[in-house]
């Protein structure tokens, strides 16, 4: 028999376990509904397919959708070789442990850092020497996202049999061969985990932008925007929510941000049990 | 022949070398630019009048630039949403790790992950549409942007960190040790609060550590429901600044000792960070240890 004080406890403690789960799990529920019933209404054609015009007073975010497009893109270019590259030197080339711990800690550093930091210094480093523009902003968010590629790559090339590159250096092949063939080709899954979640986190940054790639709503082609200031969505509905009350327009790419973030979430989840390990996110 | 393979290799080995070493540049980079700068504006304000002036009053004919208000602003409210959001979090997590159903933890899991993915800006827009106007109407209080709504955002953002790293830690706890207990004639709940929970604890105060450093680096969501007005925080109905929105709203049109003083507050921030790191490094260590 259960005496009446350990039975206390046991339903004090299960009843604020579902009550906090249920909490979580309303919240969640709560603004994404919220957020998508407010923005669909003003989800119009004419706000994705036009640029924001003083003359007919309208406002179109086509030109903030091809400046997310644009950064994310530049930046993804930009951050794979790096953090692809440092994940190979970790796990094929490192013998020195210290260099190891070195990385690894600067890796650790790099992902505690906040987004507005990111902000100050890529300013400093880029926008002061190149204009604020989308380039500015995709270099700083290389340094942001480059733990994150870092490390799922990382994770991925542990998982490469080490039977495989012995096979491949028993056949005398030299190691940047092995490496070329036998251990990249291996660890795609891991690069791919690691882009959808950069794309994720570029997509809801803006601190980071906000002063390196600017406010600005023109539409460009792809190579010449690098030069121009823009905004992405993120920063568009920063602006246009606190600085020009437009909170139909807000919530609208908020509404779109959400949708993104959702399929962002379904395909880190479908790759990474493709790999048949845990989902690590954030 | 041989000669220019090993020659090959070697140039191939410096590479990876370099770019592996791209990422402690990285961090000296920052480190070093964020101490430049914010040097000069503190040598010339001051450094005790800059951290434990009152008043930050930047734009006025005779500025003043004491950030203790920020400071407090960022303690107090870093520290209410760990207590608002770490008993949730916690609770939620052990839930999970423990005792729910596949079916709930499933889709827990995703609902989790997906509060994490939502962009800074959309919290601090439902902030500002929902949790502003609803404090102004249920406290009667002229504007609800303050820091109790800072605080109450913040303990959702902080959400996400807390219950992952939880529940990676508890299900790290060997299976022995509850079986132990259980068999022992300990029920469920007891086992997992008073076995489980006690062998994870250095997992869940780094929980508890990621959290902080989460809030404290926050800026734009608490940049739209916070006021951003520098108060010093007497109370939590009152519109303050943090450390972060100081520096994100006066950057685009600062300048001279004003702007230095800004990459000093940045500075400030980076110290609390880099502590809390080592925070963080110190707890996920003792784990590893054990």
């Amino acid at each position: 028999m259960i005496s009446k004080r350990r039975r206390l406890f046991l339903w004090t403690v299960r009843g604020a376990m579902y009550l906090a789960t249920a909490l979580t799990a309303g919240l969640t529920l709560f603004l994404m509904l919220y957020v998508l019933a407010k923005g669909i209404p003003n989800i119009t054609w004419e706000l994705l397919s036009t640029k924001p015009s003083y003359l007919s007073d309208r406002i179109g975010i086509l030109p903030d959708i091809l400046n997310t497009l644009y950064i994310v893109i530049y930046a993804l270019i930009l951050v794979l070789p790096l953090g692809v590259g440092a994940a190979i030197y970790l796990t094929e080339y490192a013998s020195n442990q210290k260099v190891v711990a070195a990385i690894e800690y600067a890796a650790e550093t790099l992902s505690g850092i906040p987004s507005i930091i990111y902000g100050l210094v890529g300013m400093l480093l880029f926008s002061n020497n190149m204009g604020t523009s989308l380039l500015a902003g995709a270099l700083t968010l290389v340094i942001m996202n480059l733990p994150t590629i870092m490390r799922n790559t990382q994770e991925s090339l542990k998982t490469v049999p080490m039977s495989y590159r012995e096979g491949a250096f028993g056949l005398g092949a030299g190691k940047w061969r092995v490496i070329r063939t036998v251990v990249l080709p291996n660890c795609v899954d891991g690069i791919v985990t690691g882009c959808i979640l950069s794309v994720g986190r570029i997509l809801g940054e803006s601190a980071a932008l906000l002063f390196t790639a600017g406010f600005a709503h023109v539409v460009n082609g792809f190579w010449a925007a690098r030069n121009s200031a823009g905004a992405t969505l993120t920063v568009a509905l920063y602006v246009y929510a606190k600085e020009q009350g437009e909170f139909g327009v807000a919530f609208a790419i908020a509404a779109i941000l959400m949708v993104l973030a959702f399929l962002i979430n379904l395909s880190a989840t479908f790759v990474s049990k493709r790999l048949g390990r845990k989902n690590q996110i954030g | 022949m041989k000669k220019r393979t090993n020659l090959f290799e070697a140039v191939i080995h410096g590479i990876f070398l370099l770019l592996g070493l791209i990422t402690v540049g990285c961090v000296l980079l920052i480190t070093v630019y964020l101490i430049l700068s914010g040097i000069p504006a503190i040598r010339q304000i001051g450094l005790f009048k800059f951290l434990f002036g009152t008043k930050w009053a930047s734009t006025a004919a005779e500025p003043e630039y004491g950030i203790l208000p920020f400071i407090l602003t960022s303690i107090y409210g870093t520290a209410g949403a760990i207590v608002v959001g770490v008993p949730i979090g916690f609770l939620t997590a052990v839930y999970l790790a423990k005792m729910a159903p596949k079916s709930v933890k499933r889709f827990m899991e995703q609902a989790v992950s997906m509060l994490a993915g939502i962009p800074s800006v959309v919290y601090g827009l439902v902030g500002m549409m929902v949790l502003v106007p609803g404090l102004r109407n249920i406290f009667h209080i002229p504007d609800g942007a303050s820091l109790l709504a800072a605080i109450l955002v913040l303990s959702v953002m902080i959400l996400p960190s807390i219950i992952k790293m939880s529940i990676t830690a508890l299900e790290a706890v060997p299976k022995e040790y509850e079986d132990a207990s259980l068999a022992l004639g300990a029920t469920p709940e007891e086992t997992y609060f008073r076995v489980s929970v006690p062998a994870a604890r250095s997992g869940i105060a780094a929980a508890v550590v990621l959290g902080v450093g989460r809030a404290i680096g926050e800026a734009m969501a608490v940049m739209m429901v916070a006021g951003n007005v520098p108060n010093m925080p007497g109370s939590l109905f009152q519109s303050v600044c943090f450390l972060t929105t100081a520096v994100a709203k006066e950057m685009s049109y600062s300048s001279g000792l004003q702007k230095q003083a800004l990459f000093s507050i940045a500075l400030v921030l980076f110290l609390f960070i880099m502590l809390i790191n080592a925070a963080l490094n110190f707890f996920l260590k003792g784990d590893k240890n054990k």
